[in-house]
């Protein structure tokens, strides 16, 4: 809420400085959003010097000025008037500026021919007298060293912006912000009596409520004003208007928005002779029209709470009136109403049709249903000063009548919240000057809630009125303590920070991408996982939850790979969604790698990435958060966006249905489609929460250490087998054959081509033997040998290459 | 002189002189080989009489001693001199480059909610974790937001259906009303999280990072809210001292709720945390609104504590001079590799949280 900081003294008889009062704005819980000058269309005016002035060469008349405004190079001005001389000191207006009297905007333009930068002025022209004969010639003792600085002197207030949170919809008025600072000690809250009116006669519209099921209005206050004459606000009022950021309209709307803001009390006014017979506040029918007072038409809907007369609604109660009845400078007769409106009828009508107003915004967060006559008398007094009428009796029509709230507010709350203590004597002082009425009891007080504090509603609301009235800086600090009872991380929770550091240190770069995507990428992606729409998504790229971490990653991989940088190594860990239901998603760790290994490298040979890269990776990151790669059962099958023959996935355990983790090298269509440019791409995936983790510590996990010393024998073999034989199943032969004796196996060649038929490739391993309890001697060696060779051409269909 | 120690002066000065290694070898099958010249020595050694025999034999052997000495210097010599030769043609530039090496980085928002959970680790929280899809009444109603309250306002929501029953999370705040109806008090407990919301501009992403803290126990109040904002601050920006300012506001589920901003200033565009006069919020706290203890089934006269919520984005970009909120998300790889932490560097309390 913004207004002019002197506005506070019509309420608050204080002696604090702005600052002061800022600062007290702030510790009370109403932020200071900005304390500036009211920006004005007087600033623009400077002071200038006439430093040279010439003959116009295309007419007699005008002259060519440069005039010095304070900067490094003078303008030039064509000026008719016949004061411009050297050395005059005068006012400038530069191009863009407004003119007062004929409300021009300047701008650069040719005048006969000859360019002319802004305006030189006269009195006339900037509204100060009627002195139009030539510009004005400033006083050199005065104006000698203001050149460049501003003509117009802001000597207006300087406007104050508050945030006020949604509870507190009392400091939506003026009024509310000085008794918040009365009882803050900011001074003392002024007590006005209202001026006597005299009302004569009664008011002669009749008003009904209806009594119906979601009645939006509970009671309907109004009162007539007869043969006035509407008319421009006086000064004071333009002034108040004017710092709040608003223009100046008539004096009858000019005094409303004045109450709205001053009392935190919308009004509305009606021109009386344009209602027809009788005011109706009633629940709309479906279809019905408004000819809003911003100039838009609504069609409402069913149930919104509507001010009508005979022939159809005038206004939407609350929210916005219509032009069919609003007021001008020509009316005569107004009604003026003063009402109270649900904050939830409000609420659903203002958003249903999409509006925004300052009554709305009030009445939703709740006005003071007390305030309706103070509000009704103070307008009606103020049109009767300006623009003359006879006010009538004010007739208020209730449904509900509105009774206070009662809270019953133990003492010793204060303390066990806030932990520290106050003096009975000083919540009482508080409480009341912020309006309750204290009725003091055995150890608590019971508390009558003033009907402007909507917000308050039990026990622990007063204490935030005490506490913060009192000062936040008063509650002591604790120390915290340093015991832990539980650990800080579950296991989950372990696996998710080991797992992102560990594929961090193999050369990729960690991305946090939203958790949205575009819809067409995504569905590139995400199988037969159904997509998760956005209803309100912020664009149209971003319109679904991703289903694979690849959907983000893979365009920021482009936008990288269109910045010309080539080897690319990133990933992210995160969320990804199969459901529009809470916990319909799995944690995804992904990674994308682009381009060559040793590119420019003058000592290692460059060559594409490729799918034993992203194998590497992924099964090095695995061993990493304790998981045994013996087990690994490892297939071909992977996601459909990696390529067919160059991909595959992981099973932790042989028996395991569902891979923990997916690697290859990414599908042709895929680069094609998004565009990507790149000489290879390969990517893996882990899924975070198909990991079985041991339930064991490390310190549980560890086996007996065992080794042995006798001596090891290494033998190679050669076998030729089905290009389809799966490597992985050949090594499991030969470890399988003998625990005891069979150490390590390892694949160091693999043969295709001359000397091999076309359906078969040739696989050569080193196979390590050693014996925990003794020396292997030629005849141990040669019958493992070839029981390695039987069971090996026996099992898989190979044969021994000799 | 005898014939042996002829020999032996003889083979002695041809080892001095500056012979080949093929010399050496020849000169070790002349003695010392089947027929050698010094082995034939020993043959004789049989046939000498009683009294010479002593005499002979010692000659012998020290002329075999000698000789063997000075050709095992002589071929250790050859030896050294050989590798000394090829260490002079094995010279490389060094200042070549190395064989390649990637250098992996962790992104700025990860390390923070590491740091963030260190320290919270050492005052006893835990870490929680909650869906980014929540319904409709963990994220609001049972944090005492109804559905027609104006708060929801200020919450820009994304829904996942025309009901409005499931959403993506507007705050981590549903990670405590999940914390608490899953378990029994006392509760200490931090949830980092994603949170969504639907504003985008140069300040707002839609989709933002924020922590949330939970401290339900017997007699919480706000001076241990105070003490362990202040803790945490301190710890987190690294600095001896700070400025801390509470200041009164509102959140719908907490009561009395509290902003907090914290000092800084200003020196050659750098914020100086812990300095100067000018005020930064940071975050949002108060004590848990009896309503959403009610809510989740916590006996609110027996239990009281404190809630936060920290925007760990920002923290981030106060803490290591980052100043576009964008950037975070936006996957400039140059930004990674400038703001990116290296994966070795984890926070924790007893090496520090950051070098």
């Amino acid at each position: 809420m913004k207004f002019a900081v002197d506005w506070l003294t019509d309420h608050l008889d204080t002696k604090l400085n702005d600052h002061k009062i800022i600062d007290k704005l702030t510790n009370i819980g109403l932020e200071v959003e900005s304390f500036e000058n009211q920006t004005s269309e007087f600033d623009d005016f400077i002071v200038g010097k006439i430093v040279n002035t010439e003959k116009h060469p295309n007419a007699d008349r005008l002259r060519l000025c440069d005039v010095d405004i304070g900067k490094s190079e003078t303008v030039k001005v064509v000026c008719g008037a016949p004061n411009a001389k050297n050395n005059l000191y005068t006012v400038y207006a530069p191009p863009g500026t407004i003119i007062p009297k004929n409300q021009m905007k300047l701008s650069v333009s040719k005048i006969r021919g000859v360019t002319s930068y802004g305006m030189l002025c006269s009195e006339s022209e900037l509204n100060i007298s009627n002195e139009s004969e030539g510009i004005i010639d400033l006083n050199v003792k005065k104006y000698g060293n203001q050149i460049g600085k501003k003509y117009f002197k802001n000597s207006s207030p300087k406007v104050i912006d508050l945030s006020i949170t949604p509870n507190r919809a009392d400091c939506l008025g003026v009024k509310g912000v000085a008794r918040d600072l009365a009882a803050a000690g900011a001074g003392k809250l002024k007590q006005k009596k209202l001026h006597k009116i005299k009302f004569s006669g009664s008011q002669k519209i009749k008003v009904k409520i209806t009594k119906e099921k979601n009645q939006g209005c509970t009671s309907f206050g109004s009162c007539l004003i007869k043969g006035i004459k509407n008319t421009e606000s006086p000064k004071w009022l333009k002034d108040k208007i004017l710092s709040l950021g608003q223009k100046p309209i008539s004096a009858v709307v000019d005094i409303t928005n004045y109450i709205m803001i001053d009392l935190n009390r919308p009004l509305h006014a009606y021109d009386a002779d344009k209602i027809d017979k009788g005011i109706i506040v009633r629940n709309s029918k479906k279809g019905e029209k408004l000819d809003a007072l911003d100039n838009k038409k609504y069609i409402l809907d069913e149930g919104m709470c509507v001010i009508s007369d005979n022939s159809g609604v005038l206004g939407l109660g609350g929210i916005i009136g219509g032009t069919k009845s609003g007021t001008e400078l020509g009316t005569t007769n107004i009604l003026l109403e003063s009402a109270y409106f649900e904050p939830k009828s409000i609420r659903s009508t203002s958003k249903r049709l999409g509006i925004d107003t300052d009554a709305k915004f009030r009445f939703e967060r709740g006005i003071d249903p007390n305030s309706i006559e103070e509000g009704l008398v103070k307008a009606a007094e103020l049109i009767q000063k300006i623009c003359g009428g006879t006010v009538s009796k004010l007739d208020v029509v209730k449904n509900e009548k509105f009774k206070n709230k009662n809270v019953k507010f133990p003492i010793g709350l204060f303390k066990q919240i806030t932990g520290f203590e106050i003096k009975s004597n000083e919540i009482i002082r508080i409480l009341k000057d912020l309006g309750f009425l204290v009725k003091q009891n055995e150890g608590h007080f019971n508390l009558t809630v003033p009907s402007w504090r909507h917000d308050i509603a039990q026990a622990i609301d007063v204490v935030e009125e005490i506490v913060r009235i009192k000062g936040y800086d008063k509650i002591k600090m604790e120390i915290p303590e340093k015991t832990r009872k539980k650990p800080t991380l579950n296991k989950q929770q372990k696996l998710f920070h080991l797992l992102q550091r560990s594929v961090a240190s193999k050369g990729y770069y960690e991305t946090i991408t939203w958790s949205f995507t575009d819809s067409r990428i995504n569905d590139m992606l995400k199988g037969d996982k159904q997509s998760v729409e956005i209803v309100n998504p912020i664009s149209s790229d971003l319109n679904v939850l991703r289903s694979s971490i690849f959907s983000n990653l893979l365009s920021y991989l482009k936008k990288n790979l269109d910045r010309d940088i080539k080897d690319i190594s990133l990933f992210e860990i995160g969320p990804t969604f199969y459901g529009n239901k809470p916990g319909q998603q799995e944690i995804v760790i992904g990674a994308l790698r682009s381009g060559l290994v040793s590119r420019l490298n003058w000592i290692e040979k460059e060559r594409k990435l490729d799918v034993f890269d992203a194998k590497r990776d992924v099964i090095q990151s695995l061993v990493e958060i304790g998981l045994d790669q013996n087990k690994f059962k490892i297939t071909s099958k992977a996601p459909s966006y990696y390529h067919p023959g160059k991909s595959g996935s992981i099973n932790q355990n042989n028996g395991e249905r569902v891979p923990i983790a997916y690697f290859g090298e990414i599908h042709p269509n895929i680069l094609q489609k998004l565009e990507i440019k790149t000489e290879a791409l390969i990517l893996f995936e882990i899924y975070l929460d198909r990991v079985k983790l041991s339930k064991n510590k490390l310190k549980d996990q560890k086996r007996k250490y065992q080794f042995s010393d006798f001596q090891k024998s290494e033998r190679d073999f050669a076998f030729i087998i089905d290009k389809t034989f799966k490597v992985q199943e050949l090594v499991k032969i030969i470890s399988e054959i003998d625990n005891s004796l069979i150490r390590d196996v390892k694949v160091f060649d693999l043969y295709e081509g001359e000397n091999i038929p076309n359906d078969k490739k040739s696989i050569a391993l080193n196979v390590t033997i050693q014996s925990m309890d003794k020396s292997l001697n030629d005849h141990d060696l040669e019958k493992i040998n070839k029981l390695i060779i039987s069971t090996v051409e026996t099992k898989s269909g190979a044969k021994i290459r000799s | 002189m005898s014939d042996i120690l002829k020999l032996k002066e003889e083979y002695l000065k041809k080892l001095s002189e500056n012979i080949s290694l093929e010399n050496i070898n020849q000169i070790k099958s002349e003695l010392f080989g089947k027929n050698g010249k010094i082995t034939n020595e020993f043959k004789k050694i049989s046939n000498i009489s009683a009294d010479e025999k002593k005499k002979f034999a010692s000659e012998v052997n020290s002329a075999k001693d000698e000789i063997q000495t000075a050709i095992e210097k002589k071929i250790k010599d050859f030896e050294i001199e050989q590798i000394n030769s090829k260490l002079q043609s094995e010279k490389v530039d060094v200042t070549l480059p190395e064989r390649s090496f990637v250098q992996g980085k962790i992104h700025p928002v990860s390390q923070v909610i590491d740091e963030i959970s260190s320290i919270f680790s050492e005052i006893g929280f835990s870490v929680e974790e909650g869906p980014d899809v929540e319904n409709e009444y963990n994220n609001f109603t049972a944090l005492n937001t109804p559905d027609n309250h104006p708060a929801r306002d200020m919450h820009d929501t994304f829904y996942l259906d025309h009901k409005k029953e499931f959403l993506l999370r507007t705050h981590t705040s549903p990670v405590q009303v999940r914390t608490m109806l899953k378990g029994k008090p006392p509760f200490k407990i931090i949830a980092p999280g994603r949170t969504y919301r639907s504003d985008s501009d140069q300040t707002h992403a839609p989709m933002f990072h924020q922590v949330e803290g939970l401290h339900i126990d017997k007699n919480i109040n706000m001076g241990h809210l105070k003490g362990c904002l202040n803790h945490f601050i301190k710890e987190f920006f690294e600095v001896e001292k700070i400025k801390m300012r509470f200041r009164p506001s509102h959140f719908p589920f907490t009561e009395p709720s509290a902003e907090v901003d914290i000092g800084y200033e200003l020196k050659d565009g750098k914020i100086i945390i812990g300095e100067g006069d000018k005020w930064l919020e940071i975050l949002g706290c108060g004590m848990v609104h009896p309503n959403v203890l009610k809510n989740v089934k916590v006996n609110t006269s027996k239990y009281q504590g404190y809630a936060f919520g920290i925007g760990i984005d920002r923290l981030a970009m106060l803490k290591y001079g980052i100043n576009d909120l964008r950037a975070f998300f936006d996957t400039d790889y140059r930004w990674i590799s400038h703001f990116g932490f290296d994966p070795l560097d984890v926070p924790s309390n007893y090496r520090g949280l950051s070098r």
